[in-house]
């Protein structure tokens, strides 16, 4: 009884989840017309959609700037962040929480009212352009959170392990790479894949501060995505490019597998 | 295994030992110049350049021709009359639909969230795959999203009145998002659909990083596994679930796209930052849509400390 | 890089000029642009770079505004929807003293929404209105002619749709059209007040006329529709969504661009030959069968650093030999009334004689009074218009209300027309 309420429940969450995508799925495998008909099964697999979103624009170029882009920001915010939340997590001194406060603050703020500052400032660095210009404003949003959710989960690891490598006589350095890496993959993973999707599916910067088709990203080549007028939504497109591009995220969600549930056991084991 | 045990046990609280504390405050320094530098260069400029504004009647075709108007945006009598962000109706209209779309959907998708990282963590068999489906509503483009979603929500061609209809919940197709009573919940039910991954991604981390050996004794001891939920896990994650809200909490006060892409401009649904990007952007009115984006970033830090506040999130003081 | 390695090839002797221009993001837009810029580039020995925009034009107006406001030369020509003259006209610079007569050769209105305070900001590219799309097979069906009226279409819209739901098919609706609070509701109430002979919100001497009984029957008209031919859900469509619900063959008439006739008539359209097009009905005797005016134009940036040579390429992209191209390839309305009578045009296009008087009979948004201020007018009409028709507000007082805030718009700061 508890085990079918069980698999309800799954069932029912996962087709909330999913059933979007599956729509999408079935709505890009269509043409013409048929975008206005309900359809739950798709009547028959046409790929052109698929086809014509590489054909018509740099999208596979669009895929690697994405890429290179939210990699680059989940790589500037690991690396900073890491430093930051152990010695946010591990380190008392005074003014940590109005310094947790203040790094907060700075993702208050609607990204509407920080762009135009933001554009000045790529500007100015000369940065306009390119991708650069990207991950250095993503760190905005990406750092304050890398530092948070690090910090949390660093101060959760017990005491005594610090200690003891203290006692060892390990260095900082040793303390950081050997003992609390190992033991903070699962935050690690999970704040890194969540820091990749928000990158990824940043639309307003990434707009604002790149101008060529070559330069594009993924939520910005979609939405350029044009029919044959103005008003005319090329929905199967934008379905199917919207297919392609969580691919990659599915694979990396993949990849990371391992990290996102080894954790403590093996780290401990480790340590 | 030794490690993990005494892990759950609150630490004595030490005595710093004043050499090496200073040493190490010293490293900890080090360890967070980095990353506050880069702050400063990234975030300074632009979020001190609203906050002036904020003070000026600049408009965004002559930034640079702007005059000092003081707290003008804000409040101003004139003639007998209230001008400025908070005597505009519209702006009141706007904070009461973000509280409430903030307060029910970062509710509902902690709720959702927890109960799928439980189910993540217990083990399911095609675990791996589960995780991967489970982000793909996060992975979505939200303009994309956002999109689709107005299509599904269609009243004449969109698949979730079908659905309904064919399975005889209604009688006739329900307006979704025209409709001014259903607006908002429509969109509420699109953002808890777009984020509960993010909140089941954290506490899943947090599952996984805690000692199992608790769950094992409460199993062996034959405790009803909701009151071990109530009275082991949660307390143990705690933190990481207070963050994971804290982070809700930022984004869906300051919800943007989905609204605008859904609902269009409508009072039904008009949420603070639509607001601030209507003034800033669309009317070009950079002084009064800066004030506004202010008296946004200030709600949102009054409602973030009182979340601390409620889930006694010690960000001072020593470790739990 | 191969640019690159051109340009060093050709060393600094040949003044050739770089210019950039916005002009559509992919697609069959973007081929016309790319092959009428080629053209100008063979011609004058120039260089330009396509800028890609979004396809959505409040993103494209915000992107404008980003790189405009920070005197950013990145681009030249700008592609620049009907109404924004007046809102950008501080960017861009006055094309008079480049195009010599060729601004005669094209419609009038048009031209007029381009000007602002007697500057000339852009040139007409294409040009759009509005228009009521019926379906011809039903309207024979059940006897009625094409209406003239509102009320003739909302009684033929009662009548077909009772009878095509007793038919079969319960999903059938009467009239479908733009109700979402964004722009394209402002075109449709500004079409309805034509038909009423309710004036233009705000007249040419920045007079607010909207608070008069003919305005307020309008929208009463309008308020009546709901529920009983427009579902409720038009509230919140666009352009897409109520092409949906009539390309699917569930509505009798239609309010939508020229854009959706060639869908709807294209290959495996549910209604491919039974639709028919017109002029939108009047309300009353004096009414005019109006519909919106809409299309894009080119203009040059202040900020170019070659304005003259940026207001060649807008003069070669806006002449009749582009114009014509285009037309042909891809059904983009000519804004040169000549080109109507073009055989060739014609045989690509044999709707476009029933088009012609429409486009010349437009009713201009009051976008060149309004100025910078526009957008706030507009936004106040959709709210109002939600107001009375979806929440059911009594119109004639929310008119007057609307009139007051309109009033207040423009006297705190004025009208914003000043250069």
């Amino acid at each position: 009884m508890r085990r079918a309420g069980y698999w309800l429940l799954v069932s029912v969450i996962a087709a909330y989840l999913l059933f979007p995508f599956y729509y999408a799925v079935v709505t890009s495998l269509k043409g013409g017309s048929d975008i206005f008909r309900v359809d739950y099964w798709p009547a028959a697999f046409d790929f052109s959609n698929y086809g014509r979103v590489f054909t018509e624009q740099p999208f596979a170029r669009n895929i690697a700037n994405s890429l290179i882009v939210a990699g680059g920001s989940v790589l500037v915010a690991m690396a900073l962040g890491l430093a930051a939340a152990f010695a946010l997590g591990r380190v008392r001194f005074r003014g940590r929480a109005s310094l947790l406060l203040t790094i907060l603050a700075v993702s208050m703020f609607p990204q509407v009212a920080v762009l135009s500052g933001m554009f000045e400032l790529v500007r100015g660095l000369g940065l306009y352009g390119g991708l650069a210009g990207l991950v250095l404003s993503y760190t905005v949003f990406t750092l304050p959170f890398t530092v948070w959710v690090l910090t949390s989960f660093i101060r959760e690891l017990p005491v005594e392990i610090e200690e003891a490598a203290i006692m060892d006589g390990a260095r900082t350095w040793t303390l950081m790479t050997r003992i609390f890496l190992p033991l903070l993959w699962p935050a690690m993973a999970s704040t890194g894949l969540l820091t990749f999707i928000v990158a990824w599916n940043e639309f307003l910067f990434a707009l604002t501060f790149t101008l060529s088709n070559q330069q594009r990203t993924v939520p910005v080549a979609i939405a350029l995505m044009t029919g044959g007028s103005e008003f005319e939504l090329p929905w199967g497109n934008i379905m199917a490019g919207s297919v392609v591009v969580t691919l990659p995220l599915i694979l990396l969600v993949l990849v990371f597998q391992r990290r996102l549930v080894s954790g403590l056991t093996a780290g401990a084991i480790k340590g | 295994m030794t490690a993990r045990e005494t892990g759950a046990r609150p630490p004595a609280g030490r005595e710093p030992v004043s050499s090496l504390d200073r040493a190490r405050t010293r490293a900890a320094w080090l360890c967070l110049a980095p990353m506050l530098l880069t702050l400063v260069l990234v975030a300074g400029w632009p979020l001190a350049r609203t906050a002036f504004y904020s003070l000026t009647d600049a408009g965004l075709s002559e930034l640079g021709g702007y005059a000092f108007v003081g707290l003008e945006n804000y409040l101003l009598r004139e003639d007998g009359r209230w001008y400025g962000v908070l005597a505009d109706g519209l702006w009141w209209r706007a904070v009461g639909n973000t509280l409430l779309f903030a307060g029910v959907s970062v509710f509902c998708e902690t709720v959702l969230g927890v109960v799928i990282a439980l189910v993540l963590d217990a083990g399911v068999r095609g675990q791996g795959l589960m995780r991967a489906a489970v982000l793909i509503p996060w992975a979505i483009p939200t303009v994309v999203s956002a999109k689709m979603w107005s299509w599904l929500l269609h009243d004449q061609f969109g698949m979730v009145n079908d659905l309904l209809l064919r399975l005889g919940l209604v009688a006739a197709p329900i307006a979704w998002l025209a409709d001014p009573d259903l607006a908002l919940w429509s969109v509420v039910a699109v953002d808890v659909w777009k984020t509960t991954p993010f909140v089941a991604l954290l506490v899943l981390a947090a599952l996984q990083m805690l000692p199992r050996d608790c769950y094992e004794a409460a199993r062996v001891d034959g405790v009803h596994p909701v009151r071990v939920f109530f009275q082991v896990t949660l307390p143990l994650i705690r933190p990481a679930l207070a963050i994971a809200v804290i982070f809700r909490l930022l984004d869906a006060m300051r919800v943007f796209d989905l609204v605008y892409v859904m609902t269009g401009a409508t009072d039904a649904t008009v949420t603070m930052s639509v607001y601030a990007r209507q003034q800033l952007v669309d009317f070009q009115d950079v002084g009064y849509g800066s004030a506004a984006a202010v008296l946004l970033a200030a709600g949102v830090a009054l409602l973030t400390v009182i979340v601390l506040m409620a889930a006694r999130l010690d960000l001072g003081g020593g470790r739990r | 890089m191969a640019a690159l390695a051109l340009l060093a090839a050709a060393g600094p002797a040949r003044a050739e000029v770089r210019l950039a221009i916005s002009c559509g993001a992919l697609g069959i837009e973007l081929s016309l642009c790319t092959e009428g810029v080629a053209r100008w580039e063979r011609a004058t020995g120039n260089r330009v770079t396509i800028i890609s925009t979004p396809n959505s034009s409040t993103e494209r107006l915000a992107l404008y505004h980003q790189l405009l406001s920070a005197g950013a030369d990145d681009v030249d020509v700008l592609q620049i929807d009907v109404v924004w003259p007046g809102i950008l006209a501080r960017h861009l610079v006055d094309l008079a003293p480049h195009v010599d007569d060729a601004p005669a050769r094209h419609f009038p209105a048009v031209v007029a929404a381009n000007t602002v305070g007697g500057r000339l900001l852009a040139m007409p590219w294409w040009t759009d209105a509005g228009l009521l799309y019926y379906r011809a097979d039903l309207l024979e069906k059940y006897g009625r002619p094409p209406p003239e009226r509102w009320s003739e279409l909302a009684e033929t819209a009662r009548i077909v749709q009772a009878g095509e739901r007793a038919a079969g098919n319960p999903r059938m609706w009467g009239y479908v059209w733009q109700g979402r609070a964004y722009e394209g509701l402002f075109c449709n109430v500004l079409e309805w007040l034509a038909g009423y002979g309710g004036g233009t919100f705000v007249d040419e001497a920045g007079q607010v006329t909207i608070a008069n009984a003919r305005a307020a029957e309008a929208f009463r008209t309008a308020r009546g529709w709901i529920g009983t031919i427009s579902p409720q859900g038009v509230l919140n469509y666009d352009e897409e969504a109520a092409r949906g619900v009539f390309q699917a063959g569930n509505a009798v008439f239609m309010r939508n661009w020229p854009y959706a006739w060639a869908l709807a008539q294209g290959e495996g359209s549910p209604v491919r030959g039974r639709v028919g097009v017109m002029a939108l009905p009047v309300g009353t005797d004096d009414g005019r069968h109006a519909g919106a005016l809409g299309g894009w134009n080119l203009a040059v940036s202040r900020y170019s650093r070659h304005p003259a040579e940026a207001a060649d390429l807008v003069r070669h992209l806006t002449g009749a030999d582009e114009q014509k191209r285009r037309a042909i390839q891809a059904s983009y309305n000519p804004t040169i009334p000549a080109l109507y009578d073009d055989p060739e045009v014609l045989a690509a296009n044999p709707f476009y004689g029933r088009l012609r008087p429409i486009f010349e009979d437009a009713v201009a948004r009051p976008s060149q009074v309004a100025g910078r201020r526009y957008s706030r007018l507009s936004s106040l009409v959709w709210r109002a218009t939600h107001d009375i028709v979806s929440r059911g507000v009594p119109a004639a007082p929310r008119l007057e209300r609307l009139s007051a805030e309109i009033a207040r718009l423009a006297r705190r700061g004025g009208w914003g027309t000043e250069p």
